[in-house]
């Protein structure tokens, strides 16, 4: 009855992202202006900042969805990257009224396409929510909900996943099993986490931007050793860490 | 228990009302005693219910063309928002003007029949059932309006199936009001001109000084008006379980 399409696009079909000139006014101070990004195609990158500084915006700039902002966002060929892009927020934006399969499925159903219920029934299967089809969201406990919209992220099938602090609101456990399940299901998609958290950007990013300051600036990448998702025990995972909070610190007392 | 509770302080209000009666002796076609009114009720229960089924049906048909119009209004002001510059005005005079005093002309234009109380009842339910309907509409979770945005939903597809379903519980709280207030306007309707109903009844019992069969059809009343509103309540509840419980 229903067709079954790759559930990952090939690493080649995700394009790049570039932000260029992007620049953001909030009550007569600039968040930040004039800055340039470059998200790496079919890689993760960990953007990293403390609160407040314009993570979110710039994230939210690439999706669409930051009106006040100005800048140039294209897939470094020049194109748009309308249609291309999935979104996911802190909150896990379930819908109470639709049980988890109308839940992951809800984009179909906007878009006016086919529900394809047996699709999102097999992404929850693969998240380990394949007996709780029929819940409703209420149900569930907040990891179980953050499992539905990272479902519902994977059913939108996007070649880049824009993902705003996903894991913030979740106990230590649940947030690192979390975090190597997004690893795995998001491979080959050209990805932005935004996170305070600096070892949940050196676990799950190919390379770490570091944003600070106001109008907020971008230090050079970091790049880890290694493929995401990295082992938290790492000692040399660890020593980075220690720098990047290092780093933070720095960033705010200037 | 709570049921058992507010049948003790009915229990308990009788009484004191009986005992009341007793004491100061007040005349009957004043105050006639529970006991009178129990006599009435009994002996009388064929009218009364033959006009209860009609004022029944004046709050019913008015509650359903009520939140009919009021869905309608709420759901095109909140798609299109050029809509919402003449319509919300024209919504305010309509609550500013005194429904009562509508009344007789209502009678004029519809008859002494069930259209000027379904139009009374209808008129009286319109403004809060749009302004709560819509209120609920416009307080969609912006992060939902945002995933929807980045999924590419068009306009109507976003409001059926986002706004909507999140606005219910909000239009459940206008149609509360609604199954309050419809009463209300049919039985004003009632007042001003009409051949049947509890309110015509009161009306007639009024001009023969049966003060007894005034409260009679009063208690009537306030028994339909609450079996309306339980029933609309139940029906809330049952239509968005979701939705946060309230007391």
């Amino acid at each position: 009855m229903y067709d079954s399409p790759p559930l990952a696009p090939s690493p080649t079909t995700a394009p790049g992202v570039a932000i260029e000139g992007a620049r953001l006014v909030y009550g007569g101070v600039p968040l930040f202006d004039g800055l340039d990004l470059h998200l790496p195609a079919g890689r993760i990158t960990a953007l990293l900042g403390p609160s407040g500084v314009g993570k979110s915006s710039l994230l939210r700039l690439i999706a669409g969805l930051e009106h006040g902002a100005a800048g140039q966002v294209h897939d470094g060929a020049g194109a748009p990257l309308a249609g291309r892009v999935a979104y996911m927020a802190q909150q896990d934006l379930l819908m109470p009224w639709l049980d988890l399969v109308g839940n992951v499925a809800i984009g179909a159903r906007l878009r006016r396409a086919r529900p394809e219920s047996a699709r999102a029934a097999r992404l929850l299967g693969e998240l380990g929510l394949g007996d709780r089809l029929s819940a409703r969201p209420a149900a569930l406990s907040g990891g179980m909900r953050q499992r539905v919209a990272l479902a519902r992220t994977l059913f939108e099938d996007r070649p880049v996943v824009l993902m705003d602090e996903p894991f913030s609101a979740l106990d230590a456990i649940t947030r690192h099993e979390l975090q190597a399940l997004a690893a795995e299901k998001l491979a080959g998609r050209t990805v932005l986490l935004v996170t305070h958290d600096p070892l949940e950007a050196l676990r799950l990013g190919h390379a770490v931007q570091v944003m600070a300051g106001r109008p907020a600036r971008l230090e050079p990448a970091l790049v880890p050793p290694g493929a995401p998702p990295r082992d938290p025990g790492d000692p040399e995972l660890l020593r980075r860490q220690a720098e990047l909070l290092a780093r933070l610190a720095r960033a705010r007392a200037a | 228990m709570t049921l058992l509770r507010p049948l003790l302080i009915f229990a308990a209000l009788l009484g004191l009302w009986q005992a009341g009666v007793w004491l100061s002796g007040v005349p009957h076609f004043l105050l006639p005693g529970p006991d009178r009114v129990a006599g009435v009720l009994l002996a009388r229960w064929p009218e009364l219910l033959d006009n209860a089924l009609v004022t029944a049906i004046e709050i019913l048909l008015g509650l359903l063309l009520g939140t009919l119009l009021g869905c309608l209004s709420a759901l095109s002001i909140a798609l299109l928002p050029p809509l919402r510059r003449w319509l919300l005005p024209l919504l305010v005079v309509s609550q500013a003007i005194p429904v009562f005093a509508l009344a007789p002309l209502l009678v004029l234009w519809f008859g002494y029949g069930l259209g000027p109380k379904i139009a009374m009842a209808t008129l009286i339910i319109y403004f809060p059932v749009t302004a709560a309907f819509y209120d609920g509409l416009r307080r969609t979770e912006p992060g939902w309006l945002d995933l929807a945005q980045t999924m590419g939903g068009s306009r109507l597809a976003v409001l059926l199936r986002i706004r909507l379903p999140a606005a219910l519980p909000a239009l459940g709280s206008g149609l509360r009001v609604a199954a309050a207030t419809a009463p209300i306007g049919a039985v004003v309707g009632e007042w001003v001109g009409s051949g049947a109903g509890l309110g015509r009844m009161m009306l007639d019992a009024n001009g023969r000084m049966q003060t007894d069969v005034m409260f009679a059809a009063l208690f009537v009343l306030a028994v339909l008006a609450l079996a309306i509103y339980a029933a609309v309540d139940r029906a809330c509840r049952a239509a968005v379980p979701w939705a946060p419980e309230r007391l």
